[in-house]
């Protein structure tokens, strides 16, 4: 079990990495995903693993990978993703000029169901000659691995995809369901620290970053939404779900419209240099 | 509040879709086969059905062709519910009638997940 020194210490590496806020009653959690970290890197217990962290900083990095919290559905928030469907998607397609493509971010992608949701999405919308790009990011190569692969547990395809959903675009693979390499290829997963400048990405007409802000202390939100908003072209929107925006950067962006959890940049803001 | 009648030849199974559905404020029949349950909608139509596929008596897939032919059969969501979880199957299922198809083992969170998406919640 971790000392409080330890957990103090871990806690501060994490969030300075990837601005996640750990809590004390998520020691017993965060012990047991830095074990299988503490095995493969062969040292005898995690009190070892954080000793030695002490003097590498590619052990912290791992550590902060480790802790990442993979939890994400398909279609997660139902109501949000049939706005994307029926209004979102479609306005952005019409507001394109001919051969504009349509930049979209899925930001703190986790495993990849945000994005891969987006791409059945988009393949809708392809069929009306509408050009998307759909950019995935995370801080956990071991996140994005997965991600990557396209494979996902029977447990994991049916939270949120409609049956017919499945079995149009996934095939069973063993004991998983792959999803098409149509889709697959239709996103780009790279990885990203939000807390980063996002320039290398380009500008979005919608980044995704929902589910992913609540985790963060107020001072790293701040710094992620500041990036992201810098990231944004002139009409693109940022949905966030449910995080809370407007009470840590009023000053970046403000809501959009009737959608609840919408926002935009505020005319005129710029990101400090 | 809506109904629901869960299909199941598994008395366990049935016990544990009740109380998952109880809490989701449904009221629920049980059946332990097809005929059973397709006796069940001639008295009363559900809102919904959890289905098994194999029974004894009459399997589920039997149960859902006769019963999208009864009088009001169109009506009730039905939600398969079984092991069975090859896309062939799973094709026929919904050829035959089923709104939402779920696959074995389950827990409340998926269940709840696959009733919101065929639209009972």
């Amino acid at each position: 079990m971790f000392t409080d020194t330890e957990f103090s210490l871990i806690a501060r590496e994490v969030k300075t990495r990837t601005g996640y806020a750990l809590t004390p009653s998520l020691a017993p959690t965060m012990e047991s995903r830095l074990m299988a970290l503490q095995r493969r890197e062969n040292y005898a217990n995690v009190n070892e693993l954080v000793a030695a962290a002490r003097a590498n900083h590619r052990l912290w990095d791992l550590i902060a990978d480790a802790l990442a919290h993979p939890e994400t559905r398909f279609f997660r928030d139902r109501a949000f993703f049939h706005s994307l469907r029926t209004e979102i998607l479609p306005n952005l397609a019409r507001n394109a000029t001919a051969g504009q493509r349509i930049r979209i971010w899925s930001a703190g992608c986790s495993t990849g169901q945000e994005a891969y949701s987006l791409a059945i999405l988009s393949d809708e919308l392809r069929a009306t000659g509408a050009l998307i790009e759909i950019v995935a990011t995370d801080h956990s190569d071991r996140l994005l691995d997965k991600a990557r692969s396209g494979l996902f547990s029977q447990f994991e395809v049916q939270r949120g995809l409609p049956i017919r959903t499945l079995i149009e675009h996934f095939e069973k693979a063993s004991d998983l369901w792959r999803i098409s390499d149509r889709l697959r290829a239709q996103v780009r997963f790279e990885r990203h620290n939000l807390l980063s400048s996002a320039d290398k990405l380009g500008q979005f007409d919608l980044v995704l970053c929902c589910n992913v802000l609540n985790d963060m202390d107020p001072a790293p939100r701040q710094l992620a939404l500041e990036n992201i908003a810098a990231a944004l072209t002139g009409q693109g929107l940022l949905a966030t779900g449910e995080d809370g925006v407007t009470a840590v950067a009023p000053h970046a962006l403000t809501p959009s419209g009737q959608i609840k959890g919408i926002y935009q940049r505020n005319a005129g803001w710029r990101r400090a240099a | 509040m809506k109904s629901c009648l869960v299909v199941d030849d598994s008395r366990v199974i049935r016990k544990v879709a009740r109380r998952i559905l109880e809490e989701m404020s449904f009221s629920i029949d049980e059946a332990g086969d097809g005929l059973e349950a397709l006796q069940s909608c001639r008295r009363t139509m559900p809102d919904a059905i959890l289905l098994d596929w194999q029974m004894p008596v009459m399997t589920g897939i039997d149960f859902l062709r006769q019963l999208r032919q009864e009088p009001g059969g169109d009506k009730p969501v039905v939600v398969f519910c079984t092991t069975e979880n090859d896309v062939p199957k799973i094709s026929e299922a919904i050829r035959a009638g089923a709104d939402e198809y779920l696959m074995k083992p389950f827990d409340s969170d998926i269940l709840q997940s696959k009733f919101a998406e065929a639209g009972l919640v």
